[in-house]
């Protein structure tokens, strides 16, 4: 079900919530473009329009679930993992925008919304999860994946967790039943989560095999494994 | 046609020539109206619907198409049908349910608004070619850095998106068929491949681009064309109508 978009329509969050969110995804975005040009320089505009390119067509990909139920990936992990925190986070904001503009999934009033939990909550939780899992877990194929499977299945919560919170500030009026609906969104998310979990993580740990260097949460450091082949 | 061209449908109606600056200002005016009309006012979404239905007609985009296209925001009609069960209040009873009234005016807000602003961004879609959209954005002052990343994006998505179903059609070929997620490795790792040739992808553009003089600035003298005040009149009537009904409707 590729037509099918989770990205929040007009009016379920309202004005002054939906504005405070817009300003603060355009303090982020901008943020974001400041830090990843001063580790790109003029390299900024090729390398970040192929890699947003690379999340739209990762998007594209639907990945089974069980049988007959597939989804497909939301991308802020593998972003961040593969691009550091502020790339990444700029790429999947660029991609957000573009389906909010051409594919009309996704209201302008709400791009602001959007924008924060989908780009920058996912891409910074699920940069923070993989640093701190590596300080712990083995430099080696196994502890990468298992570090890259925790920072998706938390970034993606971690979204759905930004759309409670905005619900919660400025959504309906649920009253009591705002709990059981939460438990059910995060819930739903959780599942989603593992599903991105295992596809970021065959992704990541496939490029940290063949080129390392292009793995940004190994900070240039190659995994132990490959290591020792290369020797 | 490829999926990265968006949902352009190419024409040349009075939608399609306007300039798509002044079609963008009137997509978020017209949002705006729509989110700030109380939800009481049923009439009004009546009008705005049938507003945004004439102008497709005279955009000649077909009714089944708007449908179709419409089904994008199903997950949330589902938040919208489960409202009159979770809201608190006084209940009402429809046939053998028993639901909330406020709950039944949410799910029917949740509704109408998510189905009129996806109408509204529709019609954008449907008559402004990608290349129009930026230029667009460009006219209105959006950050020009934003802008190349996302046109070099557009321009490498096609290549990138290929890639990816040339590899899934190889999968299919060696009958790799997965059903379950621990069966996805095959796909997560094409993933992989596709990543570091789009990154080497990247660098090689840039060093062709360093090698032709580049040095962070696109070298282009030719801005998008400007709007005539006629063009933003006539694009903005249909706003500026939602926003009168909205103003009456808020204080009425």
């Amino acid at each position: 079900m590729s037509d099918l978009a989770l990205h929040i329509p007009t009016d379920v969050v309202n004005g002054p919530t939906s504005l405070a969110f817009a300003l603060l995804a355009a303090v982020a975005v901008g943020l974001c473009v400041v830090m990843a040009r001063r580790h790109l320089d003029e390299r900024l505009v090729p390398l970040a329009g192929l890699a947003t390119a690379f999340i739209f067509a990762a998007q594209m990909l639907n990945f089974p679930v069980a049988a007959g139920v597939s989804g497909h990936l939301l991308g802020g992990a593998l972003a961040a993992a593969l691009l550091g925190p502020w790339l990444g986070a700029l790429c999947v904001t660029v991609v957000i925008v573009i389906q909010a503009l051409l594919f009309a999934d996704g209201a302008v009033t709400a791009l602001g919304l959007n924008v924060v939990n989908m780009a920058v909550i996912a891409s910074f939780t699920g940069y923070a999860v993989i640093v701190l899992a590596l300080k712990v877990l083995p430099r080696t194929r196994w502890g990468l994946g298992a570090a890259v499977f925790a920072a998706a299945l938390v970034s993606v919560v971690a979204a759905s967790a930004g759309f409670v919170l905005q619900f919660w500030l400025g959504g309906e009026e649920v009253g009591q039943s705002f709990g059981a609906m939460a438990a059910a969104i995060l819930g739903t998310h959780v599942l989603v989560g593992i599903g991105e979990g295992v596809i970021t993580a065959g992704a990541v740990t496939a490029v940290a095999a063949a080129r390392p260097d292009l793995v940004h949460a190994l900070r240039g450091s190659r995994l132990a494994e490959t290591a020792k082949e290369s020797v | 046609m490829s999926p990265v061209d968006g949902l352009y449908r190419p024409g040349d109606t009075p939608v399609h020539r306007l300039r798509p600056q002044v079609k963008i200002v009137a997509l978020a005016a017209f949002t705006c109206a729509i989110a700030a009309t109380p939800r009481e006012a049923v009439w009004a979404f009546g009008v705005y619907a049938a507003l945004l239905i004439g102008l497709f007609a005279l955009a000649r985009v077909p009714l089944t198409w708007l449908l179709s296209r419409s089904l994008i925001e199903s997950p949330f009609l589902v938040l919208a049908l489960a409202f009159p069960f979770m809201v608190d209040g006084p209940a009402v009873q429809i046939g053998f349910l028993q639901v909330s009234e406020p709950g039944l005016w949410a799910g029917w807000n949740l509704l109408a608004k998510a189905t009129l602003g996806v109408w509204a961004a529709l019609l954008l879609s449907a008559t402004t070619p990608i290349a129009g959209v930026l230029a667009g954005l460009s006219r209105l002052r959006c950050p020009e850095i934003l802008l190349q990343i996302t046109a070099f994006a557009i321009r490498y998505a096609h290549l990138t998106v290929a890639e990816v179903t040339q590899m899934r059609l190889a999968r299919l070929a060696r009958c790799d068929d997965p059903r379950f997620l621990w069966q996805a490795s095959a796909l997560a790792r094409s993933l992989g491949v596709v990543f570091i040739r789009s990154f080497e992808r990247g660098e090689r553009v840039w060093q062709a681009m360093a090698a032709r003089g580049y040095t962070g600035r696109l070298p282009l003298e030719v801005g998008p064309a400007p709007a005539s005040a006629l063009q933003w009149s006539a694009a903005l009537a249909a706003p500026a109508l939602a926003a009168g009904i909205a103003t009456w409707t808020v204080f009425a």
